[in-house]
C-alpha cells in the first residue's frame, strides 16, 4: 500500500544466484535466485517437500553433510560465494547459525549450552564468557527465568525454553544470519508468541530467514515472504502483498488453502 | 471438493446482492411516489428500511465471525474487508431513499413547482449505476467497475442543473422557495447514491484487482490503467 519503501532499501545481507541442487537424481531446488536483506525477516512458505528446508540448509552449507547432493550457483554472504572451494566451513556455520525445529541443547548445564561455542571458538573464557553468557541469555529473555540455576540441566527446561536457549546459544557466538527451521512448531501458542517477540527483537541486530508450515506466523513475523513449490521460488515479495495480493495463481490457491 | 468456507463466502455474496436489491427497490418506490405524487406508493419503505439495517448488521457480524475464524488470505480476504463496506456503503443507499420519501412527503403537502424530468433521469442513472457496481463485485469484473465510475459525472452535472433550474423560480418567486430547496435537497440525495455506487465499484476493483483506486492524486495511483 505504502508508495515510498524503494528509496531506503535495506542493504542485502545473502544473495542467492540460479542456484540448483539435486539429492542424485532428484532436482530439489530449481534455479533459485533471491535477495535477502539484513535486519528484516524473510519467511520461506511452501507445502511439505517443497524444498524449503533444503534451501535453508543450503545457506550455511549443511545440505554438503548428506552423501550425494550436488549444489550449483552461488549464495553470496555479503558478496563472498560461500560456495566457493576456499570457504571455510567452520567459521560460514559461525556466521550462520540454524535454529531447529526441535529444541536440541546439549545435555549439558544451562550455562555450559551457551558458553560451548565460545569455548571452541576460544572466544572467551573466565569472566568475559560468564558476561556474554548473560547477554546472550537476556537477549532471548531467559535469563531472568534461569540465572538462579544456571548449573542445572538444560534438558529439565521447558520446551520453549530449551528453544530460546539455543537461540542463546547462538547467539553468544555473534553470528550474522538467523537460520530457522519451524522454530515453533513443536510449541504451544504462548511459548509461540514469545518466540516470535524474541525473533521482533533479534531483527534489529540479524537477518533472519524463517522456514515456517504455519503461514498466519509468516504473515505475523516477516518483512519479505518467499513461496516454494516443487522446488521453485515461485514468488517473493513484501509479505503484506504476498498475503493481500499474489502475483501468481500459485502462490494465491496456496495462502488460500485452495492448493492441491 | 468445495470446501464450508468458500459456501459461507458465497452465501455472504448473495447476501451483499440481496440487500443491494431492497436498497435499489427502495430508490424505485421513493421515487416513483415523488414523480405520481402519492405517497402511498413507498409505504414501504419504512419496513425495507427495517429489513436492511437488521441485514447490515447480520451481514457484519458474519464477515467478522470468517475474518476471525478462518483467517482468510489474499483474494478471500480482498473480498471480505470489500463486503463489509459494500455492506455499509448499501446501508447508505437505503438511508438517502428513506430521505427522498420524507422529501417527497414535505413536497406533497404543496402544489407541483415544476414538471420533474432532471430528477427522475438522475434517479435512473443512479439506479443503473448501483446495480452495474454489484454486478461487477458478482462478476468480479473491474471493467464494469470502471464505468460505473465514468458515469458519475452525467448524475453530478445533472445535480448542477437542478440547481441552476429551481434557483431561477427561487428567485423570481420567494413562495417557491421551500419546495424549491426541498427539490435540491432531493437531486442531493440522488447524487449521494451515485457517489455511494461509486465507492462500491471503487472497493470492486480494489478486490479484484488488489489496487486501491480511492482519492487519486500525486504520489497515488489513479483510477487510470487499473489492469
Amino acid at each position: 500500500m505504502s508508495p515510498a519503501g524503494s528509496a531506503d532499501r535495506a542493504p542485502i545481507k545473502v544473495s542467492v544466484r540460479a542456484m540448483d541442487l539435486f539429492y542424485g537424481a532428484f532436482h530439489a531446488l530449481k534455479r533459485i535466485s533471491v535477495e535477502i536483506e539484513d535486519r528484516a525477516i524473510t519467511a520461506i512458505i511452501g507445502p511439505s517437500g517443497c524444498g524449503k528446508s533444503t534451501f535453508l540448509r543450503a545457506l550455511n552449507r549443511m545440505n554438503d553433510l548428506i552423501s550425494g547432493v550436488r549444489t550449483t550457483g552461488e549464495a553470496c554472504l555479503d558478496g563472498t560465494n560461500i560456495y566457493a572451494p576456499t570457504t571455510d566451513l567452520l567459521s560460514l556455520r559461525k556466521r550462520v547459525g540454524m535454529v531447529f525445529q526441535r529444541p536440541n541443547p546439549f545435555p549439558l548445564s544451562i550455562l555450559e549450552n551457551v558458553a560451548y561455542g565460545l569455548r571452541i571458538h576460544k572466544m572467551a573464557s573466565g569472566q568475559q564468557l560468564r558476561e556474554i553468557v548473560e547477554r546472550s541469555l537476556r537477549a532471548t529473555a531467559l535469563w531472568d527465568e534461569v540465572h538462579d540455576r544456571l548449573d542445572s540441566s538444560a534438558l529439565d527446561l521447558s520446551p520453549e525454553q530449551q528453544q530460546r536457549l539455543c537461540i542463546s546459544r547462538l547467539v553468544a557466538i555473534e553470528p550474522e544470519v538467523l537460520l530457522m527451521d519451524e522454530p515453533c512448531s513443536t510449541l504451544d501458542p504462548i511459548a509461540t508468541a514469545r518466540v516470535e517477540e524474541l525473533m521482533q527483537e533479534l531483527k534489529a541486530n540479524y537477518c533472519i530467514v524463517i522456514v515456517t508450515h504455519n503461514m498466519q506466523q509468516a504473515a505475523r513475523v516477516s518483512d519479505k515472504t518467499g513461496f516454494m513449490l516443487l522446488g521453485e521460488l515461485v514468488e517473493f515479495g513484501p509479505t503484506q502483498e504476498l498475503f493481500t495480493n499474489p502475483r501468481d495463481k500459485r502462490t494465491e490457491d496456496y495462502v488460500t488453502g485452495r492448493y492441491g | 471438493m468445495e470446501r464450508h468456507f468458500e459456501k459461507e463466502l458465497s452465501n455472504l455474496n448473495q447476501r451483499i446482492i440481496g440487500m443491494g436489491a431492497k436498497a435499489d427497490e427502495m430508490i424505485r418506490l421513493a421515487v416513483q411516489a415523488l414523480v405520481q405524487r402519492n405517497l402511498g406508493l413507498a409505504s414501504a419503505i419504512p419496513d425495507l428500511e427495517h429489513q436492511l439495517n437488521r441485514t447490515q448488521l447480520e451481514i457484519d457480524d458474519a464477515a467478522l465471525r470468517l475474518l476471525a475464524t478462518q483467517q482468510p488470505m489474499a483474494m478471500d480476504l480482498r473480498f471480505l474487508v470489500t463486503a463489509m463496506k459494500i455492506n455499509s456503503e448499501l446501508e447508505r443507499v437505503g438511508d438517502q431513499a428513506v430521505n427522498i420519501y420524507e422529501n417527497t412527503q414535505l413536497l406533497l403537502q404543496q402544489p407541483p413547482l415544476k414538471p420533474l424530468i432532471d430528477l427522475p433521469l438522475m434517479a435512473q442513472i443512479a439506479q443503473h449505476m448501483l446495480r452495474e457496481s454489484l454486478d461487477a463485485f458478482t462478476e468480479r469484473d473491474p471493467i464494469q467497475a470502471e464505468a460505473v465510475i465514468m458515469e458519475d459525472d452525467r448524475v453530478d452535472a445533472l445535480k448542477d442543473q437542478v440547481f441552476r433550474e429551481v434557483l431561477t423560480y427561487m428567485m423570481s418567486d420567494p413562495s417557491t422557495i421551500s419546495r424549491g430547496i426541498t427539490l435540491i435537497l432531493i437531486s442531493r440525495n440522488l447524487e449521494r447514491i451515485g457517489d455511494q455506487a461509486v465507492n462500491i465499484a471503487e472497493d470492486v476493483i480494489y478486490m479484484v484487482a488488489g489496487r486501491d483506486v480511492r482519492h487519486p492524486a500525486k504520489g497515488r495511483e489513479t483510477g487510470d490503467g487499473v489492469l
